[in-house]
């Protein structure tokens, strides 16, 4: 256990740099990418950003109705401001100071 | 045509300027996270200095709050890079040329610095491009690791961050509003979805992250003649 962050910080950097530099390693030559992985390199990043979004309301069905209702409605806000917007930084800073502040009301 | 270093500190500041306030930001709730995990400014230091990839080291800081099974983060850790694989298929001609610089911009190759150097086409007179990239991939991580740095320390400041979680909530939500906007088809976003809430509802939130991953490559792999169709058809 006491290794552990260590443990992390290693095999994700590890890792991290192992994908950046697979592509450069393997078809730096002439070599053609198998259709497999070039399809999944594809879809990929939209079903994996759509599992982390769960990831980070896990807590949701465990949480008491007043919480989940707080994340929900900072998520609501959030979506809003980037429909609205479409800057990135605004809508995540605004999102996160209405979670922020809904947690502090005297309710 | 004699280099000019000064043009091309210039021109690699000024093009780096777009990605300055969202590292800065984006890196500073990194470091809070990582204070109220328990980690301070070294582990801030060493995560943005060694890992430097964003989404991942928001989802690590989770994991060292609520330890997690190492074989588990490494496939997270995979999973979430997966897209790297294709930023580097971009300039694998384009970095043969750089010589001691090349194994940095591999390294260093994340979603904003990618799109920074994919725009860096047209060169005022006297800027060295090979200089002027590497320049703007030093600079980048400059920012982030700044940003959580100085994140590590404000996340000891008597405030109350209670909160401050949310920020990495709000990240993936944009990143996946702009996917989704911009996906020829929703099918992996929605193959996701139902995996995660599926799995997140029978096995709990500590147990229905790897599986979920698990059965998302599966179907989108059985899906693959389908959307392949699907492309040919768009």
């Amino acid at each position: 256990m006491e290794f552990y962050p260590l443990w992390v910080l290693l095999i994700a950097a590890g890792v991290t740099f192992l994908t950046r530099a697979l592509p450069f390693a393997v078809f730096g030559g002439r070599r053609a990418m198998p259709a497999a992985v070039r399809y999944l390199g594809g879809v990929l990043p939209g079903a994996i950003i759509a599992i982390l979004v769960i990831y980070c309301l896990k807590g949701l069905p465990a949480a008491g109705g007043q919480e989940a209702a707080f994340q929900l409605g900072a998520l609501a806000v959030t979506a809003a401001l980037h429909l609205w917007r479409r800057n990135t930084l605004l809508s995540i800073f605004g999102g996160t100071a209405v979670y922020m502040l809904l947690l502090r009301l005297p309710l | 045509m004699e280099t000019n270093w000064k043009a091309t500190a210039r021109f690699a500041f000024r093009q780096s300027l777009g990605v300055l306030f969202g590292y800065v930001f984006l890196g500073t709730a990194f470091g809070i996270l990582l204070r109220q995990a328990g980690y301070g400014a070294l582990w801030a230091l060493g995560f943005s200095g060694l890992v430097y990839a964003g989404s991942l080291q928001f989802v690590l800081a989770g994991f060292l709050a609520a330890p997690t099974a190492l074989p588990t983060v490494a496939l997270m850790s995979l999973f979430i890079n997966a897209r790297h694989l294709f930023y580097g298929l971009s300039f694998i001609e384009r970095f043969r040329s750089m010589g001691r610089k090349r194994p940095y911009m591999i390294f260093s190759l994340t979603d904003e610095t990618y799109s920074v150097l994919c725009g860096m086409d047209e060169l005022p007179a006297g800027v060295d491009k090979n200089g002027a990239m590497f320049l703007v991939a030093l600079l980048d991580q400059l920012y982030w690791v700044a940003g959580s740095v100085l994140g590590a320390f404000a996340g000891g400041l008597p405030l109350d961050f209670t909160g401050i979680d949310f920020s990495m909530t709000a990240l993936f939500l944009v990143i996946f509003l702009e996917q989704w906007r911009g996906a020829k088809s929703h099918l992996p976003a929605l193959l996701g979805l139902g995996c995660a809430g599926v799995f997140l509802l029978f096995l709990g939130p500590d147990n229905f992250l790897l599986p979920a991953l698990c059965a998302t490559v599966t179907l989108l792999l059985l899906a693959r003649p389908a959307l392949n169709k699907e492309k040919e058809a768009a």
